[in-house]
């Protein structure tokens, strides 16, 4: 039922559906606290971007404190891609395809102003970002970023993981 | 010691060296297409020079700059003798082919197949003159100036540009109403 008609026709609200939806999304909130800190990476890596990603996998930053330890080399086994570095035109069907052997739910980083807008490659080679090939959620800027400014990525992922709904099963 | 290079391939060449300068001591030759190879024989193995590593072969496009419009250089390096120079042959746009030096220094053999996706300058005689770096789908040479600056050729569908999520608001006189 969409907004309009909800607001359109009087709706009554019985005491076991409120139950029901209340349960819903007492579900909700506990599934997605363990989805946001569970994340299992998949770095897909394409340029010096790299190294920043290496830096905040390292102690010294250390994204396992936000629960997103774990880099899994195999997309079927990860619910997170960072796209780290430059998307070239031939990269594209590759990443696609890494994107939809993922399994859901899954969500997307694009690491660097590469990744997120082509950067200042704005030539005959380069995509001008990847959310020109898969959906992107969260984009972090920086040429390439500062492990801060990754780090504040992924709580801003976390945040937006903890305000969805609709998602409990079944694909986005 | 820099000239020993220049007046060798002079006066073993003639009228085959076009023209010569060498300019903070970078030995450069312009050379005749028809006599590339054998000048890059000789480079190789002759005594005193013994040209043994290819460090580049590129190409520059003078559109609208000179009458020939291509030329194909090459950067050769001896490493037993010290000397380094700088071949130069000019290329026409109707017949952008020039001979492939693949067989005198295999080393050539992809630095000539990039000039050949980049620029498409074809070297006759190479062994497997394919693209290097683009892909084969690819129609044209990137790097020759006449290529559109913005002229995209991706392989796979694009999606349509970042559209920001808009916020769903029911319509105004549904929310004015009492």
């Amino acid at each position: 039922m969409g907004d309009e008609q909800l607001l359109q026709n009087d709706v009554i609200v019985t005491r076991k559906a409120e139950l029901e939806s209340w349960l819903v999304r007492a579900t909700q909130t506990a599934v997605n606290w363990g989805r946001k800190y569970s994340l299992f990476g998949y770095p897909f890596v394409t340029a010096c971007c790299a190294m920043e990603y290496m830096a905040v996998n390292s102690p010294r930053y250390d994204l396992a404190q936000f629960g997103a330890e774990y880099p899994r080399f195999s997309p079927r086994q990860a619910d997170l891609l960072w796209i780290v570095g430059t998307i070239s035109q031939k990269q594209a069907p590759i990443l696609r395809r890494v994107y939809e052997q993922m399994c859901d739910p899954k969500w997307v980083i694009a690491f660097g102003v590469c990744a997120s807008t082509g950067g200042f490659y704005d030539n005959y080679t380069t995509v001008q970002g990847a959310d020109q090939v898969i959906p992107v959620d969260v984009y972090i800027p920086g040429c390439p970023p500062r492990p801060e400014q990754v780090l504040d990525g992924l709580r801003l992922l976390q945040d937006k993981i903890q305000r969805e709904h609709g998602r409990l099963v079944g694909t986005r | 010691m820099s000239h020993i290079v220049l007046e060798r391939l002079r006066r073993k060449f003639g009228d085959a060296i076009l023209d010569t300068h060498s300019q903070h001591g970078n030995d450069t030759a312009l050379v005749e297409p028809t006599k590339l190879s054998q000048i890059a024989e000789f480079l190789r193995d002759d005594r005193e020079l013994q040209f043994d590593l290819p460090i580049d072969c590129t190409a520059v496009d003078y559109l609208g700059k000179r009458d020939v419009r291509f030329e194909v250089v090459y950067h050769l390096c001896s490493t037993k003798r010290r000397h380094r120079l700088r071949l130069k042959v000019q290329v026409t746009e109707a017949d952008p082919s020039c001979p492939s030096l693949t067989a005198v220094w295999p080393g050539m053999n992809w630095h000539e197949r990039e000039a050949w996706d980049l620029y498409g300058i074809r070297f006759t005689g190479h062994p497997n003159l394919k693209r290097v770096l683009m892909y084969e789908e690819f129609v044209g040479h990137p790097l020759r100036k006449d290529y559109p600056i913005d002229r995209r050729q991706p392989l796979i569908e694009m999606r349509p540009v970042a559209q920001v999520p808009t916020q769903k608001h029911p319509p105004a006189e549904l929310l004015n109403k009492p």
